[in-house]
């Protein structure tokens, strides 16, 4: 046990960084001090007794695997899903090899002994139940709709791990990337979200959320798409917008992606000269969203023609 | 004859131009027209040209082969339980036409597709024929066909669950049970050169088949060559049957009602029963992706959901009608 009572104290020096988040957080920065005065003191009262940093983390679920692989400490985080090693879903494949690896079920996941598992409240309930049942401490993450939610989740990861100053350092340095990335444009382009089975994604949903922080409207949003729903490919062509972003293509053939190469979407799609596609970046509510809004922002000024 | 002719080639027209107007965009019929005929190149335009009339186009196609393909071998095995969908053909051609998405051969060359599914349909139906033999009893031919549609549906279900695409196996029942929707003017393309030979092997049978009525012996006897008749039907059936399920899934029971009804009213004679059964299978196929529009407009409700509405209850009705016959 006391090897893993390692990160909590590994992480109190982050309290009292002073090069983080100045200026708003000048009260936080001041009260660092008292705070690492607790930390020591309980730290030294029962170092191995900290129930709030879990020693070995399990996570089962792609998004808590991203946000647990930013925020957990060295050897804090035991196992991520086996999904966090596809490139083409993950952000952070290469991230995630250094992790054992396990798929989501309950029986491989007790038998790794975790003191915590973070997962997701949209992944298998089966399996989370069985944990519980078993005595393992489950934390589950509602999945992020928004850039809002993506704040929130930074901060509740952290806290579930124990690595509270980490996480609201990152949480700040996404808010500040954010607010330099918002537009305020006043022409914004209309663009739709069209993936596999004609799937479209409205305004309440993260992508949705993107494509607005990128300065593009939403017209399947206009058109009463507001969260995620199949839209006919007819009303796609009867709604025209200025562009359609479709998602990246997985190996072998679905007859659901086959509609991403309808003449229609095409037709759509050929007006702009750098039509976007969605990847590993907008799944997870994770400051990897930054990247995605940032090649977004590309997109539309290639599509506006002007460099503003 | 003629009137027959006549009524179902204005029903086919009919479901044909109503196929063209009923669409979720909800658009007013002159105006679609318009946009259809005259092309202004706006969205209404590309709705028209690019999504409806691939899709009406596709459901008369199809419709006409699986109709025709079940006059034909139901006039050759002189059995009316014979249909590609009962007794497995359709399924061993979707079998063919996803192995060959699977491995990538429908991307090397254009027409892999539906020469796979060819492929497919061919071996189903040779297994058929050899298990049933060429004068095969209901009970053999059905028992062959559960039998190859089983494996062949088994076996689409394995290719599309080991798929590296996660979408592929929720296809299941797109490959098992057909639908139109989203298809495009490729796909007209894909399917029409096989559905074209087919179509004109199968209308080439009719004296062979009239001749059949009388008994193997006497057919043989006005000059039929039996052997040639058989290599003709079955290749005939896979390649419209197969041209068909590559690029609209298994879509059953058409060629088992549609036969069935018209026989009647052609004095069951098997060569007029041919070219009656192409256009009430057009015409069958068409009405049934119009209820699947507008039953579900935005779930894309599978076309062999509603065939087999109407030719389950048929087909018991067939096999009470024949164990009366035989006791």
């Amino acid at each position: 046990m006391p090897r893993r009572a390692g990160p909590c104290i590994l992480a109190s020096p982050h309290a009292s960084d002073p090069r983080r988040g100045r200026g708003r957080r000048s009260v936080a920065a001041r009260l660092a001090p008292a705070a690492l005065a607790v930390l020591a003191a309980l730290s030294a009262l029962a170092p191995a007794a900290r129930a709030d940093t879990p020693g070995r983390v399990v996570s089962m679920n792609l998004c808590t695997d991203q946000l647990a692989m930013l925020i957990a400490g060295e050897d804090q985080l035991h196992s991520v899903s086996h999904v966090a090693l596809d490139p083409r879903a993950s952000a952070m494949a290469a991230e995630a090899a250094r992790h054992r690896i396990n798929h989501g079920r309950a029986e491989e996941i007790y038998l790794m002994q975790p003191d915590l598992v973070v997962t997701s409240t949209l992944s298998a309930r089966h399996s989370t139940a069985m944990l519980r049942r078993l005595g393992i401490p489950v934390i589950t993450f509602a999945p992020a709709n928004s850039l809002e939610d993506v704040h929130d989740r930074i901060l509740e990861m952290g806290a579930a791990l124990g690595h509270e100053d980490r996480a609201r350092a990152i949480a700040d340095a996404f808010e500040e990337n954010l607010a330099r990335l918002r537009t305020t444009a006043a022409a914004r382009p209309s663009a739709v979200l069209y993936y596999a089975n004609g799937y479209t994604l409205g305004d309440q949903t993260l992508a949705g959320q993107i494509l607005l922080a990128a300065g593009f409207s939403n017209a399947a949003s206009a058109a009463g798409y507001k969260t995620g729903t199949r839209m006919p490919l007819e009303v796609l062509a009867m709604t025209a917008p200025d562009t359609v972003v479709t998602s990246r293509r997985y190996p072998g053939a679905s007859r659901a992606e086959e509609i991403m190469d309808h003449p229609v979407v095409q037709a759509l799609r050929e007006n702009s000269t750098a039509a976007a596609i969605t990847d590993h970046d907008w799944l997870c509510g994770t400051p990897h969203v930054l990247r995605a809004i940032e090649k977004l922002v590309e997109t539309r000024r290639a599509l506006q023609g002007d460099g503003s | 004859m003629s009137r027959l002719a006549i009524a179902l080639s204005l029903l086919v027209a009919a479901l044909f131009a109503a196929s063209l107007l009923i669409g979720p965009a909800g658009t007013a019929p002159g105006e679609s027209l318009a946009a259809l005929f005259a092309g202004d190149g706006g969205p209404l335009t590309l709705v028209m040209r690019e999504i409806r009339l691939p899709r009406a186009i596709l459901a008369l196609m199809i419709g006409a082969s699986l109709g025709l393909a079940g006059a034909a071998m139901q006039g050759y095995l002189r059995n009316p339980l014979a249909e590609p969908g009962l007794i497995g053909v359709s399924g061993s051609a979707a079998l063919g036409a996803v192995l060959s998405l699977q491995t990538g051969l429908a991307a090397a060359f254009a027409l892999a597709l539906p020469l796979s599914a060819l492929l497919g349909a061919l071996i189903g139906m040779g297994l058929v024929m050899a298990l049933a033999g060429p004068r095969g009893g209901s009970l053999t031919l059905i028992l062959a066909g559960i039998a190859v549609s089983a494996l062949a549906a088994a076996l689409t279900s394995l290719v599309l669950n080991l798929s590296p695409n996660p979408f592929a196996a929720n296809e299941i029942v797109f490959w098992m049970m057909g639908s139109l929707a989203d298809r495009s003017f490729t796909h007209v393309l894909l399917a029409l050169p096989l559905m074209v030979l087919g179509a004109l092997l199968l209308a080439s049978v009719g004296r062979g088949l009239d001749a059949l009525t009388l008994g193997e012996d006497a057919a043989g006897a006005m000059g039929i060559d039996m052997r040639r008749l058989r290599l003709t039907v079955v290749t005939g059936t896979a390649c419209v049957v197969g041209a068909g399920t590559a690029v609209a899934g298994a879509i059953g029971f058409v060629g088992l009602v549609v036969p069935h009804v018209l026989r009647p009213l052609v004095g069951a004679r098997p060569s007029r029963l041919l070219w009656a059964s192409a256009l009430g299978g057009a015409a069958m196929l068409l009405a049934a992706d119009i209820a699947v529009r507008v039953i579900l407009p935005a779930r894309d409700l599978k076309l062999g959901v509603v065939t087999a509405l109407v030719g389950a209850p048929l087909f018991l009705h067939l096999i009470l009608k024949l164990r009366t016959e035989r006791i």
